[in-house]
């Protein structure tokens, strides 16, 4: 499989709108044939936590809290015009009305056409966060030299 | 041998052919897929990625309409 194409995204944020471009180019290129590996960091572990909502998971009273901030995919805020939180449900509603994929069935449809989700240990070991905490389809832990390793003759985009 | 339809016209990318390909992961060797889309990115799009994944595309046709109908076997 060494001339299959391949697309290597490092989901920085965790921004409703941001992950919406990551799953649409992640799904977009696992359907026409790449290999697709999402290297979720900082933020963008949010998209994968088990807890979508708000909830306190951390190792500490530090992390806890900002375990409770950050949230999951169902409360991820607008980069722009998040409106306390009021933007990305006007977004969801905008695009079911128009037939567009909401976020949640991208990820549903990511996980169908198997794309490779990672952890980023360097920031989960900041945030007081394990592997359990993130949802079973996390395929593994890696840091940088191991994604290089992963991403290495394909393209890479950091959103 | 087992014929489905998936109709997509409503659908716009990616799911246009992200359906087009979990549809076909799900079928057996030889089973045929009746994908009934949309003129414009879905029309071109759609047959091209099925035949350079290699699945065999029978035929195109028009439906009425914008509506096309692809058919695709496994």
């Amino acid at each position: 499989m060494s001339n299959q194409k391949k697309l290597s995204i490092i989901a920085f944020s965790g921004d409703f709108d941001k992950l919406t471009a990551v799953f649409t180019l992640a799904t977009g290129a696992a359907a026409v044939g790449y290999e697709v590996n999402i290297f979720f960091t900082f933020w963008g572990l949010d998209a994968i936590k088990r807890k979508q909502g708000r909830s306190f998971i951390g190792s500490n009273w530090l992390t806890n809290t900002f375990g409770f901030m950050m949230g999951g995919l169902k409360v991820a805020p607008n980069s722009r015009f998040n409106f306390w939180g009021i933007g990305p449900k006007i977004f969801r509603k905008l695009m079911k009305k128009n037939n567009v994929a909401t976020l949640e069935e991208l990820v549903d449809a990511a996980k169908a056409l198997d794309v490779n989700f990672y952890a980023c240990e360097m920031a989960m070991h900041v945030l007081g966060l394990t592997k359990d905490d993130f949802i079973p389809e996390v395929k593994d832990v890696l840091g940088v030299a191991s994604f290089l390793n992963l991403s290495e003759e394909g393209q890479t985009l950091f959103i | 041998m087992a014929t489905k339809v998936l109709d997509i016209t409503k659908e716009h990318c990616p799911m246009t052919f992200v359906k087009t390909k979990i549809e076909l992961s799900k079928l057996q060797e030889g089973d045929i897929l009746e994908v009934l889309l949309a003129e414009g990115e879905p029309l071109d799009n759609v047959p091209r990625n099925a035949r350079e994944q290699g699945y065999n595309v029978l035929s195109v046709e028009h439906v009425e309409g914008t509506t096309h109908k692809v058919t695709i076997q496994k």
